[in-house]
């Protein structure tokens, strides 16, 4: 599954039933994609070591997060118990989206070999890593390398007009 | 033996200094910029500044050559980290983790990043350490010192009940430290009058044991 920009949206229609993810960290990233998730019904079960991340997703969604079917749960992603607590072992989706690459390569790890989601990404700003770890088989979505592409892309583009308008 | 440290806090500070001083060739990486040029002054070129979870970082420190990586940050992330990439990305033969946080473990073990270190787990298996010999615990052995620190609990039995501290005459090179009484802890005097259940701190010459334990007819503890 990508989640990226371009990926297709999911809606229930898509599935036999809801899709169950976890996702560690309420920054703008992780909350959005929570947001997003349930509003298309999706069950959406949040972590973050700062109970307040709750007040962004609440202000994000207009109201109760949790009467609105999320979930919630106060804690570190390296602790098994609010991994556990989150349902990690039932997710089918597992997004590790805290503000640091080394914590989300190290929970997305958890998540992978020790829980077996089937579905694992992480976010991972460092571009070099981020390859690196995709190519030990560990889905990462990095978004310095999204940036560079699309501000690459807008370079070319230029350059193309450029050249048209040279001619 | 060409040798990375990442972390220069004390315990990769003073690691590289010995390892310096046993003839390796030894880099250390650090982050904070403050503690950096700090230990600069000392260790000069030994010294680079950087983050070590960086890839360009762990190169220019010259991780391709190094034969040992040593990660003694204080983030268990990191270490876990930068021992995985050392071992997995650059085919460093030798790793050596810290682990912060004890509960931290089973990430290391998960993760095959192995040996780690627990000062944590180092410092309760001393205390857990039991020597059923005399009934007493070994709660710490300074073999450098010649000195070492037992618990003994005083039962019905022992010929020092009612006793004042002050009257007692314990082996000479043996001193009682400590008393615990009805979960309280508090270091004696010699007023003390010593109770049954009382359990008893002593610091002491090893050689003294069986004198200072069957003077006062201590039956152990935490057994």
């Amino acid at each position: 599954m990508r989640l990226g920009p371009g990926a297709p949206r999911l809606t229930t229609a898509n599935y036999d039933r809801a899709v169950f993810a976890v996702i560690v960290g309420l920054g703008r990233v992780g909350a959005s994609l929570a947001l997003r998730l349930l509003e298309e019904g999706q069950e959406v079960s949040c972590v973050d070591e700062d109970p307040d991340a709750l007040a962004r997703l609440e202000a994000g969604l207009g109201r109760d997060w949790v009467a609105a079917g999320g979930s919630f749960t106060v804690g570190h992603g390296l602790e098994l118990d609010s991994l556990l607590a989150a349902g990690i072992e039932r997710a089918d989706v597992f997004v590790a989206a805290t503000n640091g690459d080394n914590t989300n390569i190290v929970i997305a790890q958890i998540a992978m070999l020790r829980f077996e989601v089937p579905t694992v990404v992480a976010r991972v700003l460092d571009p070099r890593r981020a390859e690196w770890y995709e190519s030990q088989g560990l889905h990462t979505i990095s978004p310095t390398r999204s940036a560079i592409d699309l501000l690459e892309a807008e370079v070319r583009a230029g350059q193309a007009r450029a050249r048209e308008g040279g001619t | 033996m060409r040798i990375l440290v990442t972390g220069a806090g004390k315990v990769g500070w003073n690691l590289t200094r010995e390892l310096l001083e046993k003839g390796h060739d030894v880099t250390l990486v650090e982050v904070s910029r403050e503690r950096y040029l700090v230990v600069e002054q000392e260790l000069e070129r030994r010294v680079v500044y950087g983050d070590a979870s960086e890839l360009w970082v762990l190169e220019r420190a010259g991780i391709a050559e190094a034969e040992i990586v040593i990660a003694v940050t204080g983030d268990d992330e990191d270490n876990l980290l930068i021992c995985q990439v050392a071992r997995d990305k650059y085919g460093v033969e030798r790793i050596v983790a810290r682990c912060n946080n004890p509960r931290n473990r089973q990430h290391f073990e998960l993760l095959n990043i192995k040996p780690y270190v627990s000062a944590t787990d180092l410092i309760l298996r001393l205390i857990e350490h039991e020597v059923p010999r005399y009934g007493l615990i070994h709660l710490l052995d300074l073999p450098g010192q010649g000195l070492e620190i037992i618990e003994m609990e005083l039962g019905e039995g022992s010929p020092v009940l009612g006793k004042r501290i002050g009257e007692l005459e314990i082996p000479e090179g043996s001193l009682l430290i400590s008393v615990l009484r009805d979960g309280r802890g508090f270091v004696p005097n010699a007023e003390t009058e010593l109770r049954e259940g009382d359990q008893v701190l002593a610091v002491l010459d090893p050689a003294l044991e069986p004198d200072l334990t069957r003077y006062l007819g201590a039956t152990g503890s935490g057994q």
